[in-house]
C-alpha cells in the first residue's frame, strides 16, 4: 500500500465547503427562532446614569430588552484562564452586560431580542443610555502614567500584573563588547476571520438541556467557562462548532454574547441566534499584540549573542480577556532567544489596562513579538559589527548535534537541524548573486533589500503540567477516540477543533497509515460536546502535535486488541503475529493472514473472543506530551524600496519550514502561505489606530488593511523534515511558523534596502509614507 | 449592518423620477446600483425615507458617440464603460479610471452617474472628468441643465446638482487628435479608494510642443481638481523628461490637499508630484 | 416597518416569490427566506466578498443590493453552481489545488471567479490577481486560490466550452 501519511490527497472538508453545504454556526436555522442584537457603548469610558428601554420594548416584535441591572445576579462574570504565576494578576469583574460603568467604544449595554434581525436592529437604535463621559485612555504606557484614568477600583496604575522571567544582570550588559539598545512598538492588530463571531441558542425546558453552535476554536473550554456563567451543569450544556470561518485567536476567548444569547434561550423558551457584524467584530472581539518593547542586545566583536533583555509594557486592553494574560508573558517572554545560543536571557513584562478591546491570542500568539524583536536585534547588531547577517546567525544557531538544548529561559529545546534550513534557503535564493545585484542595483539608484530570519518556534501546547505551573486554568493534553465499526468503517472523535486547517483529512491520514483501513473509510467528527468525551481544542500549533498523537496512541490501543482477536483467529500466539497494511499474518506463513476489517467483524460478534477480551473495537487515547514541540526555519525576502514614494515592492519570498514529520505536503503548504501573508500583513499594512479619546479610527475594512491577493507574488516553499524525537508520529506544528517568521523577514529586507540613507528602524506598519520619511529623515541627516 | 426603514419605488422614466423625488419634499433619494448610497444607509450614516429606483429608466443606459465626445448614461456601469472599445479607442483614460473603481462586483452594479452624484473626494471618476473636460447633462423640474465638470464638483459628497434633479448622462470630450491620455492611481490598500489618482491628457505638434494638457486630480484634495499649474508648465514646451519634472512640482498648487489616517497633507503632495511626473512619462513613452 | 413588497427572483433557474421589506438585503433573502445558507456575508462595507453571487449572470456583491432591487433577476448561488456530481470547473480547481481552508469566503470567492473566467477566460496570474481585489480571505494566502483559478481556466479551455451557469443572463445594456 503507498504511503498515505505524507502524501497530498484533496482535503475531506471541501466538497461540503466548495457546494454551500457548510454548517457554520449562522446557519443554523430554527423553528420560532428570535434575533439579538446587542446596544454597545459608544464611550471608551463613562458612567451609566440611566438607561430607558420602553421605546425599544414598545417596537412591535421586540420580545425582549436586557439591561446589566436586570442580569446582575442571575448571570456570572467572564473568567479569565490564565493567571500567569508570581505576577499579582488583578482580574477585576468583567460583566456581560456593563451595570455602572462602560470601559471600551463596543462594551455590552442592553441587549434586545426580537422576532428578526431587522427588527432587533430597529430596536437597539430606540434605547435611551445616559452616559457621563469620563477621560479615557488607550495606550499603555499614558495608562500606567500618574494621573492616568483609572479603569478598575482599586487596580493601581492600571497595572494588571507584572510578570518576570529569566536571568540577565546588569554586569553582563557592563562587560559586554557591544551592546545594541532599540524600542519596538508592536502594534495592535485585529485578527477578522472572515466568519464574525455567532451563536444560536436552543433550550429545552423538558430536560433541561442547552444547546449553542457557536463559533469555537475550543468549544469544550466554553463548555467549561459558560457552565459557570450560566450555571447550567457541564452534562446539561453542549457547544457545537463544527464549521468555523477561521479564528486566528479571536475564537479561543468566552466573550460575554455567547453567554447572554444562552441566558436569553432560557429565559424566554426560544431558540436565539445572534451574529456580529463586522464593525462589532472590530470593535469587540479580541484583538491581538500591542506591547511596547524595549530590547537590550549584547555580544562580542567577533559576533557571539552573550545576553538579551526585554522590557515588554502590554496593553492587556479593559478586561483580561481568557487566555490574554498568557500572551506577553509565557508565550512571549520563553521563546526569547530564539534559535540561538544566548547565555543569559530576561523579559520583564507589564499587563496594562486601558480603554480598548481586550487583546489575546493571535496568530502566533507572542512568539511573532519575541521573534521580531529577536529578529531584529541580529540584523541591528550584525550591521552594528560590521558583519553579514546571514553569517552572524550562522556563528550562533544551536547545532543539530546539541540537541536536547536547555535554553536560558529554562526551555528543552527537542531536535533541530537549523543550518539546513538556513543553506536550503539561501539556494533557494541565491542569496550570494542577490547581495551583488544589491550592489549594481545601488549604484544605480535602485534599492533592493535582503532580510532573512532564522527562526525557531513553541508549540504543540503542551504539557498538562506545564499549563499548571504556568499558570494555564487547564489541561493541554487532547483526547481521541478511534471507533472501528464491525464493517470496518472508522469514526475518529477527537478533542481538536480545526476551524480551516485540514485536519478531517491529515487525520483520516493518520488512521489510514496506521490502521491499514483505506482513507475513505474513515471519519472524522469534531467540534461537538457531546459526541467528544473532552477536548482542550485548537490554538498555539496544537491540534496535530497533541491531537494528532492523541489518535495515534488511540489506534495503538485498537491495535493491540485486535492482535490479540487475530492471534487467536490464526490460532497461533501473539508473538508470532505480524501487521502490515490492514494484515495481520502468521510469522514465516504470510499466506495464513486476516484482515483488520475481519478482525473487526468478530470483535463485534464476539463469537470466538480470546479469554478476557471484551467485545467490540475502539480505542480512547487521553494524551498528555511530554515537551512542547519547536518547528523551525528560516525565511528570506526580497524587496525593491522606491525611494520617491516609499512603495515596496515584494520582489521574491522563499520559506523553509520544518515541522517534523509532514503528514499532507499540500496542507501543510497551505498553512505556511496564508501565515506568510497573515505576518506581511503586520509587516506592511495593518495596524488598529486609537484616537486621543480612545476612538477605534481603524474599525472597517475601508480602513483597516487586509492583505489582498495583488499585493503579493508567488511565494516559494520548501520543507526540511527533522523528526520530533518525543512524540509517536515525529511531528511539530506549522500554523503558525509563517506568521512568526514572515513579519521580521520583510522588514529586515526594507532595513536593509535603506541602509544607504541611514535608516535603522520604523514601527509597524511600514506604510508607504512611514517608509518616505524615514528616507527623507535619512538624507537630512546624511 | 441593517439600514432604517424605506419606501421604495421603482420608476421607469427621468420624469417620474423628478415628479417623485418633489412629492418626496426632500425626503427621497434616487437609487442606481446602490454602490456609493446602500452602504452609508447600512452604517445608518444616510436614513432616507424613500429610494426611488431608476435602474430601469431607459433612457440613462448606454454610450453615444458624437461629433466631440462620447455621451455616457448615467446608469452604465462601471465594468460597461471600462471595457467598451469606444471608450478604450477615444478615452482611454476614461476606461482604464472605469476599470479601476472598487473591484470586479462593485463595477457590475456601480454607476457612472451615481459615482459621479456622490462625489466622493476619492472616486477615480472625477479626475478623468476633468481632464476630458466634461458636461454633466441633469434633468430639472424645470428642463434640462448643462453643468461643466469643474463647476460640479463642490466638495466632499457635494455637487452642483439643482435639487430634484436627475442626472441624464455626461458627455466626455475627445481631445484634440494626436493626443494620449492615461489614468494613474495609486489605491489605498484597504477600501480601493484613490489615495491619488491622476488622470493626464496631452497633445504635442508635430515640433513635439506641447498644444493641449489636461491633468486632472483626485484623492488629495477635498475635492478633485484641475492642475492647471502643472497644465500651464507643459503648454509651449517641448514635451521632455525636463518639462515633466519641471511641470510635476506643481502638481499639489490648485488643490486644498488633505491629509487622512494613511496618508498625510505632505505626503500627498509629494505623491501628486511623483504620480503626475509618472503619468505624464507613460504618455511620453507612448 | 415600512410596507412589504412582492418581489420575484430566479434562483438557481427556479422561480421564487417572496413578500420583502424594501430594506432587505438579497444575502438576507437567499439565506434567511430561501434557506440558501452558502452565500456569507463576512463585512458591512462591500469589501470582502464573501456574500457574492452572480446576478443576471455577473458577480455582484448580495450585501450591496436590495432584494427590490433584484426583483426579475436571475440570480445564482453557489448551490447553483454545481453539485458533487456535477462540479464545476471553479469548484474543482478550488478542491484540486487548495484553494481553501476555512471556507467561508470560498462560496463568494468562486462566484466572483466565474464572473471573472466569463469575461477573460485566461487570465495572467496578476490578472487573477487584480480580480480578486473585491474579495478578502484570511486563510489560504491567496497563491492557492490563483492556482485554483488558473486550473478552472485551463479545464474550461481543454473542454472548449465558456465557464457559464445555469441562470447567466444579459445584464449589459447598450
Amino acid at each position: 500500500m503507498a504511503s498515505v501519511f505524507g502524501s497530498t490527497l484533496k482535503r475531506r472538508e471541501d466538497p461540503r465547503l466548495i457546494t454551500g453545504n457548510g454548517q457554520y454556526s449562522e446557519d443554523i436555522q430554527l423553528p420560532g427562532m428570535l434575533y439579538a442584537s446587542v446596544l454597545r457603548s459608544p464611550h471608551a469610558h463613562a458612567r451609566i446614569v440611566n438607561i430607558n428601554t420602553d421605546a425599544a420594548k414598545a417596537l412591535e416584535g421586540v420580545v425582549a430588552v436586557y439591561t446589566g441591572k436586570d442580569l446582575e445576579g442571575k448571570i456570572g462574570t467572564v473568567p479569565t484562564a490564565w493567571l500567569p504565576p508570581d505576577s499579582n494578576i488583578q482580574t477585576p469583574p468583567h460583566e456581560v452586560l456593563a451595570v455602572n460603568k462602560v470601559r471600551y467604544v463596543g462594551d455590552g449595554v442592553a441587549l434586545v431580542v426580537a422576532e428578526n434581525r431587522y427588527v432587533a436592529r430597529d430596536a437597539v437604535d430606540l434605547i435611551q443610555v445616559t452616559y457621563a463621559p469620563l477621560p479615557a485612555v488607550a495606550e499603555q504606557e499614558q495608562a500606567i502614567a500618574d494621573g492616568a484614568p483609572i479603569l478598575h477600583d482599586g487596580v493601581e496604575n492600571n497595572v494588571a500584573f507584572h510578570w518576570q522571567a529569566g536571568n540577565a544582570t546588569d554586569d553582563v550588559f557592563e562587560n559586554a563588547e557591544v551592546i545594541v539598545k532599540q524600542r519596538f512598538r508592536q502594534q495592535r492588530l485585529i485578527p477578522n476571520p472572515m466568519e464574525p463571531r455567532a451563536a444560536t441558542a436552543q433550550y429545552n425546558p423538558a430536560t433541561g438541556e442547552m444547546t449553542l453552535w457557536a463559533t469555537s476554536q475550543n468549544p469544550h473550554i466554553h463548555r467549561f467557562l459558560l457552565s459557570g456563567i450560566l450555571g447550567i451543569p457541564e452534562n446539561k450544556l453542549r457547544i457545537v462548532s463544527v464549521d468555523v470561518g477561521g479564528g486566528f485567536g479571536a475564537k479561543i476567548a468566552c466573550y460575554p454574547d455567547e453567554a447572554m444569547v444562552a441566558y436569553a434561550a432560557r429565559d424566554l423558551k426560544r431558540p436565539v441566534k445572534w451574529v456580529e457584524d463586522r464593525r462589532e467584530n472590530f470593535l469587540v472581539t479580541s484583538h491581538g499584540r500591542d506591547m511596547v518593547l524595549d530590547v537590550e542586545f549584547a555580544g562580542t566583536k567577533d559576533g557571539d549573542f552573550t545576553a538579551i533583555r526585554v522590557k515588554n509594557i502590554a496593553n492587556m486592553g479593559a478586561y483580561l480577556s481568557t487566555a490574554g494574560p498568557g500572551v506577553p508573558t509565557i508565550l512571549f517572554g520563553l521563546i526569547v532567544p530564539g534559535a540561538y545560543k544566548i547565555p543569559y536571557a530576561a523579559v520583564d513584562v507589564y499587563g496594562v489596562f486601558t480603554n480598548t478591546t481586550p487583546t489575546d491570542a493571535y496568530r502566533g500568539a507572542g512568539r511573532p513579538e519575541a521573534t521580531y524583536l529577536l529578529e531584529r536585534m541580529v540584523d541591528l547588531f550584525a550591521a552594528e559589527i560590521g558583519k553579514d547577517p546571514v553569517e552572524v546567525r550562522r556563528r550562533n544557531l544551536i547545532q543539530s548535534h546539541e540537541f536536547p538544548y536547555n535554553t536560558a529561559m529554562g526551555l528543552e529545546y527537542d531536535s533541530g537541524n537549523y543550518e539546513v534550513a538556513l543553506d536550503k534557503a539561501l539556494a533557494m535564493v541565491g542569496y550570494e548573486e542577490l547581495r551583488q545585484k544589491q550592489q549594481e542595483l545601488r549604484s544605480q539608484g535602485r534599492h533592493l533589500g535582503i532580510g532573512v530570519t532564522t527562526y525557531v518556534e513553541i508549540c504543540g501546547l503542551g504539557p498538562s503540567q506545564v499549563a499548571g505551573a504556568v499558570g494555564f486554568q487547564g489541561g493541554l493534553w487532547e483526547s481521541a477516540t478511534v471507533r472501528v465499526h464491525p464493517t470496518g468503517k472508522v469514526t475518529v472523535f477527537t478533542g481538536a477543533s480545526p476551524h480551516g486547517q485540514g485536519e478531517e483529512t491529515t487525520f483520516a491520514q493518520i488512521v489510514s497509515q496506521r490502521l491499514g483501513v483505506p482513507f475513505e473509510d474513515i471519519e472524522v467528527v469534531h467540534g461537538d460536546t457531546n459526541r467528544i468525551a473532552m477536548g482542550w481544542g485548537t490554538y498555539g500549533s496544537r491540534t496535530t502535535p497533541v491531537g494528532g498523537n492523541a489518535i495515534a496512541v488511540a489506534v495503538d490501543k485498537v491495535l493491540e486488541k485486535a492482535k490479540k482477536i487475530a492471534a487467536h483467529m490464526l490460532e497461533v500466539s501473539e508473538e508470532d503475529v505480524r501487521f502490515e497494511d490492514g494484515k495481520y499474518s502468521v510469522e514465516g506463513a504470510p499466506t495464513r493472514s486476516v484482515t483488520i476489517q475481519e478482525v473487526t467483524l468478530q470483535a463485534y460478534l464476539a463469537w470466538n473472543l480470546p479469554q478476557g477480551v471484551e467485545p467490540a473495537l475502539e480505542g480512547t487515547a487521553f494524551y498528555d506530551p511530554v515537551n512542547f514541540v519547536y518547528p523551525f526555519g528560516t525565511h528570506i525576502c526580497v524587496v525593491e524600496v522606491d525611494e520617491e514614494t516609499g512603495d515596496i515592492d515584494l520582489v521574491k519570498y522563499v520559506a523553509v519550514d520544518d515541522c517534523g514529520r509532514v503528514i499532507n505536503p499540500m496542507v501543510a503548504e497551505g498553512q505556511v502561505h496564508g501565515g506568510i501573508v497573515q505576518g506581511i500583513g503586520q509587516a506592511l499594512w495593518e495596524g488598529a489606530v486609537y484616537d486621543e479619546q480612545a476612538q477605534l479610527l481603524t474599525g472597517t475594512f475601508m480602513d483597516y488593511a487586509m492583505p489582498k491577493a495583488r499585493f503579493f507574488k508567488e511565494f516559494e516553499t520548501a520543507f526540511t523534515e527533522t523528526p520530533a524525537p518525543q512524540n509517536p508520529l515525529g511531528v511539530k506544528g506549522i500554523g503558525e511558523t509563517g506568521t512568526i517568521a514572515s513579519t521580521p523577514t520583510v522588514v529586515n529586507a526594507v532595513m536593509d534596502a535603506l541602509r544607504p540613507f541611514g535608516v535603522k528602524d520604523i514601527n509597524m506598519p511600514l506604510t508607504p509614507e512611514r517608509v518616505w520619511n524615514a528616507i527623507e529623515k535619512g538624507r537630512q541627516e546624511a | 449592518m441593517i439600514s432604517s426603514t424605506f419606501e421604495y419605488e421603482r420608476v421607469s422614466t427621468v420624469a417620474e423620477a423628478i415628479e417623485r423625488l418633489q412629492a418626496a419634499g426632500g425626503e427621497a433619494k434616487l437609487l442606481a446600483g446602490g454602490h456609493s448610497l446602500l452602504p452609508m444607509m447600512k452604517l445608518r450614516l444616510a436614513s432616507p425615507g424613500k429610494l426611488i429606483d431608476i435602474s430601469a429608466v431607459q433612457e440613462l443606459h448606454g454610450i453615444v458617440r458624437e461629433p466631440d465626445g462620447l455621451v455616457v448614461g448615467a446608469l452604465t456601469t462601471h465594468a460597461h464603460v471600462a471595457s467598451s472599445p469606444m471608450v478604450r479607442e477615444y478615452l482611454p483614460a476614461l476606461a482604464q479610471a472605469a476599470s479601476k473603481v472598487g473591484d470586479l462586483q462593485v463595477r457590475n452594479r456601480g454607476t457612472l452617474g451615481g459615482n459621479l452624484s456622490h462625489a466622493d473626494m476619492a472616486s477615480d471618476l472625477p479626475a478623468v472628468a476633468l481632464a476630458y473636460e466634461a458636461e454633466v447633462y441633469v434633468v430639472t423640474m424645470d428642463g434640462e441643465e448643462t453643468l461643466q465638470a469643474e463647476e460640479f464638483f463642490l466638495g466632499p459628497l457635494l455637487t452642483a446638482m439643482p435639487e430634484n434633479s436627475v442626472m441624464r448622462s455626461v458627455k466626455f470630450r475627445t481631445p484634440p487628435s494626436g493626443s494620449k491620455s492615461v489614468y494613474e492611481k495609486v489605491p489605498h490598500p484597504a477600501s480601493g479608494y484613490a489615495v491619488v489618482g491622476i488622470a493626464a491628457v496631452v497633445a504635442v505638434n508635430e515640433d513635439n510642443v506641447v498644444t493641449h494638457a489636461r491633468i486632472g486630480i483626485t484623492g488629495a484634495a477635498d475635492v478633485a481638481y484641475r492642475a492647471r499649474g502643472v497644465e500651464d508648465a507643459l503648454i509651449g514646451k517641448a514635451f521632455t523628461e525636463e518639462a515633466i519634472q519641471s511641470a510635476a512640482v506643481y502638481a499639489s498648487d490648485d488643490g486644498m490637499i488633505a491629509g487622512d489616517l494613511y496618508a498625510s497633507e505632505a505626503y500627498r503632495r509629494q505623491l501628486c508630484k511623483v504620480h503626475t511626473a509618472r503619468a505624464l512619462r507613460k504618455l511620453l513613452a507612448q | 416597518m415600512s410596507q412589504k413588497q412582492h418581489v420575484t427572483l430566479t434562483v438557481n433557474g427556479v422561480k421564487r416569490s417572496l413578500e420583502v421589506e424594501p430594506r432587505q438585503l438579497l444575502v438576507h433573502a437567499l439565506r434567511d427566506d430561501l434557506g440558501l445558507t452558502g452565500t456569507h456575508v463576512g463585512c458591512d462595507t462591500s469589501q470582502c466578498g464573501a456574500c457574492t453571487v452572480l446576478l443576471n449572470g455577473e458577480a455582484v456583491k448580495s450585501c450591496t443590493t436590495l432584494t427590490v432591487q433584484a426583483d426579475g433577476a436571475e440570480v445564482t448561488t453557489v448551490e447553483g453552481l454545481g453539485d458533487m456530481n456535477d462540479l464545476h470547473p471553479v469548484q474543482e480547481g478550488f478542491w484540486e489545488k487548495h484553494g481553501l481552508q476555512c471556507g467561508f469566503c470560498t462560496p463568494g470567492v468562486m462566484m466572483t471567479a466565474v464572473g471573472l473566467l466569463k469575461h477573460n477566460p485566461n487570465p495572467t496570474e496578476e490578472e487573477i490577481r487584480e480580480g480578486l481585489e473585491g474579495v478578502i480571505c484570511r486563510c489560504t494566502g491567496y497563491q492557492n486560490i490563483v492556482r485554483a483559478v488558473q486550473y478552472a481556466a485551463q479545464k474550461t479551455s481543454q473542454q472548449g466550452t465558456a465557464v457559464e451557469v445555469a441562470a447567466a443572463g444579459s445584464g449589459s445594456e447598450e
